[in-house]
C-alpha cells in the first residue's frame, strides 16, 4: 500500500494524500480546514482492506500525519506557540484540546449560521438607516488640564540648534596666492615654500600649493625638492634662464 | 356615502391594533412592546393583546405582509411567497457572499460577544482584522465599548439587531446551544468501530 496515493474524500479536499500535502505546503489549502481525523479514518479503512498489516505504510503514515497535525496545531495558535512550549506536555495537550474544541464549536456555529442564512434567505424586510440602533459611547477617561498643558509645553519646545560647523571651511581663491608668490618673486629670486607659508592653516597651505602648481604650469616658476618631505624651493624661471645663459656664455 | 360599507368588528382593541399597524409600517427597525406602548400611549398588556390581532391578520398565506417577532421587537416583512418578486427588485448586501472567515468571526461575536479582535484571533488562530472590518461595514456587528477604557484597551464588538433580523432570530438567546463536540465526532466513532469490527472478524 502506498500512503501517498491514499484517496481522500474530505469536506475541504478530495484527491490523493500527496496532492493534499503539496497544496498544504504551497499554502494553497488552509490546514485549518483539513479534517485530520478524516485522513486517519480513511487510512485505517484502507488498511483494514488488506489481510496483512502493512507496517511500512503504518510507519510512513504516522510520520506524515504527525507532521501535519503539528503544523495544524501551530497554525491554530501562531502567537502562543512559545507560550505553549513552556507548559508541561500534559497541560499543553489539554490546553490545545480545549482550544481546538472551542474553535470547533465556533466552526459548527458558523455552519449553523450558513444554514440559517440559506433557510431564511427568502425573508425580505424594509431596511432603514437604523436610527434606533444604539451607538456605543467611547468616553475619554477624565483628563487633568495641567497635564495637558505640560504635554503641549513639551511639544512646543524650541528645537535644538543645528550645527553649521562643517560649513565654516572656507577656501581662499587660488589667485590670491598666485599674486602673493609673484610679489615675493619680484623681491627675491627664490623662496622656501614652508618658510613663506608656515603660519597658515592646512586649507590655506593646500590652496597655496595649487597656486604654486599653477605658476609652474604657466612656466613662471621652477620647483625643486631634494628629497621627499624636504623643503620645497620655488624660484623664478627667468632668473634660472639667466643663470644658465650666463653659465653657458661663460 | 360617509359610513363605510364594511361591518366594523366590535373588538375593543381594534383601534389600538390599527395604531400599531401604522407604527410598524413607519418603523425601519423592529419595535419593542415598550416602544409601541409609549408611542400608542397605551399600556403594554393591551399592546401585546393588540399585537396578537395584528399577527393574525398579517400571517403567511393570509397577506403579502407578515408580522414577525424578531431582534427583540415586532416588525413587518414580506411574505415568503413574494420572495422571488422581492429578489428581482432588491439586493441583500448585508448577507451576500459572507466568507467562511466572516461567518466564523460572526459566530464568535454572536456567542461570546462582546469580544475584541484579539479574542477572536485567539480562537481562530489568524488575525481577525479584515473579517471584523467586513462585518462592521455590513452592519452585522458594532462596537460595544473597550476592554478597559482607562488603559486604552481593545475595542469590543457585539452583533447588531440587523444580524438578528437577517438570521431571523428573536434574540441572541435563540441561537442553538453548541455541544462540546461536533456532530461528526459521533460519525468518526462509528467509522472507527466499523474498522475495528472488520479487523477482529
Amino acid at each position: 500500500m502506498i500512503v501517498r496515493e491514499l484517496e481522500l474524500d474530505l469536506d475541504a479536499f478530495e484527491g490523493p494524500f500527496d496532492l493534499l500535502l503539496t497544496l498544504v505546503l504551497k499554502e494553497e489549502l488552509e490546514l485549518r480546514e483539513v479534517d485530520v481525523a478524516g485522513i486517519v479514518l480513511a487510512f485505517l479503512e484502507r488498511l483494514s482492506d488488506a489481510d496483512q498489516l502493512d507496517l511500512d505504510a503504518c510507519g510512513e503514515f504516522l510520520v506524515l500525519i504527525s507532521a501535519l497535525l503539528e503544523l495544524k496545531a501551530r497554525g491554530l495558535f501562531p502567537e502562543e506557540a512559545a507560550e505553549l512550549l513552556e507548559l508541561e506536555p500534559e497541560v499543553a495537550a489539554e490546553e490545545l484540546a480545549r482550544r481546538l474544541a472551542e474553535y470547533r464549536r465556533m466552526k459548527d456555529a458558523a455552519g449553523w449560521l450558513r444554514d440559517r442564512l440559506a433557510s431564511e434567505g427568502d425573508r425580505f424586510f424594509r431596511l432603514g438607516p437604523a436610527p434606533l440602533q444604539p451607538k456605543a459611547e467611547q468616553p475619554l477617561a477624565p483628563q487633568e488640564p495641567e497635564k495637558l498643558a505640560t504635554v503641549i509645553r513639551l511639544l512646543a519646545k524650541e528645537p535644538a540648534q543645528v550645527s553649521l560647523a562643517h560649513m565654516a571651511l572656507r577656501f581662499p581663491p587660488v589667485s590670491q596666492f598666485v599674486e602673493r608668490f609673484r610679489a615675493v618673486l619680484k623681491r627675491r629670486n627664490r623662496f622656501d615654500f614652508d618658510q613663506e607659508l608656515g603660519g597658515l592653516s592646512r586649507v590655506e597651505q593646500a590652496v597655496a600649493f595649487l597656486a604654486m602648481l599653477e605658476l609652474r604650469r604657466n612656466g613662471e616658476v621652477a620647483i625643486e625638492q631634494a628629497a621627499p618631505f624636504a623643503p620645497i624651493r620655488i624660484s623664478r624661471t627667468d632668473v634660472e634662464r639667466e643663470d644658465s645663459w650666463t653659465l653657458r656664455s661663460a | 356615502m360617509d359610513a363605510p360599507l364594511r361591518l366594523i368588528t366590535s373588538n375593543p382593541l381594534d383601534q389600538l391594533a390599527r395604531t400599531i399597524e401604522a407604527l410598524l409600517v413607519v418603523a425601519s427597525a423592529p419595535l419593542s412592546v415598550q416602544e409601541l406602548a409609549e408611542a400608542a400611549d397605551d399600556d403594554a398588556e393591551r399592546v401585546e393583546a393588540a399585537l396578537e390581532l395584528v399577527r393574525e391578520r398579517y400571517s403567511e398565506g393570509r397577506s403579502g405582509i407578515v408580522l414577525e417577532h424578531v431582534a427583540g421587537g415586532w416588525a413587518f416583512r414580506a411574505a415568503r411567497e413574494a420572495a422571488e418578486a422581492c429578489a428581482r427588485l432588491f439586493e441583500k448586501p448585508a448577507q451576500r457572499n459572507l466568507s467562511q472567515a466572516s461567518l466564523e468571526t460572526l459566530a464568535i461575536v454572536a456567542y461570546l460577544g462582546p469580544c475584541s479582535r484579539p479574542d477572536i484571533a485567539r480562537i481562530r488562530g489568524v488575525s481577525a482584522d479584515s473579517a471584523v472590518a467586513n462585518l462592521l461595514e455590513r452592519g452585522l456587528i458594532a462596537e460595544a465599548g473597550r476592554d478597559d477604557p482607562s488603559v486604552g484597551g481593545a475595542i469590543k464588538y457585539r452583533t447588531t439587531p440587523l444580524f438578528e433580523r437577517i438570521f431571523g432570530l428573536e434574540s441572541l438567546s435563540a441561537l442553538p446551544r453548541l455541544d462540546d463536540v461536533g456532530a461528526d465526532a459521533e460519525e468518526i466513532r462509528e467509522r472507527l468501530h466499523a474498522v475495528a469490527e472488520k479487523r477482529t472478524a
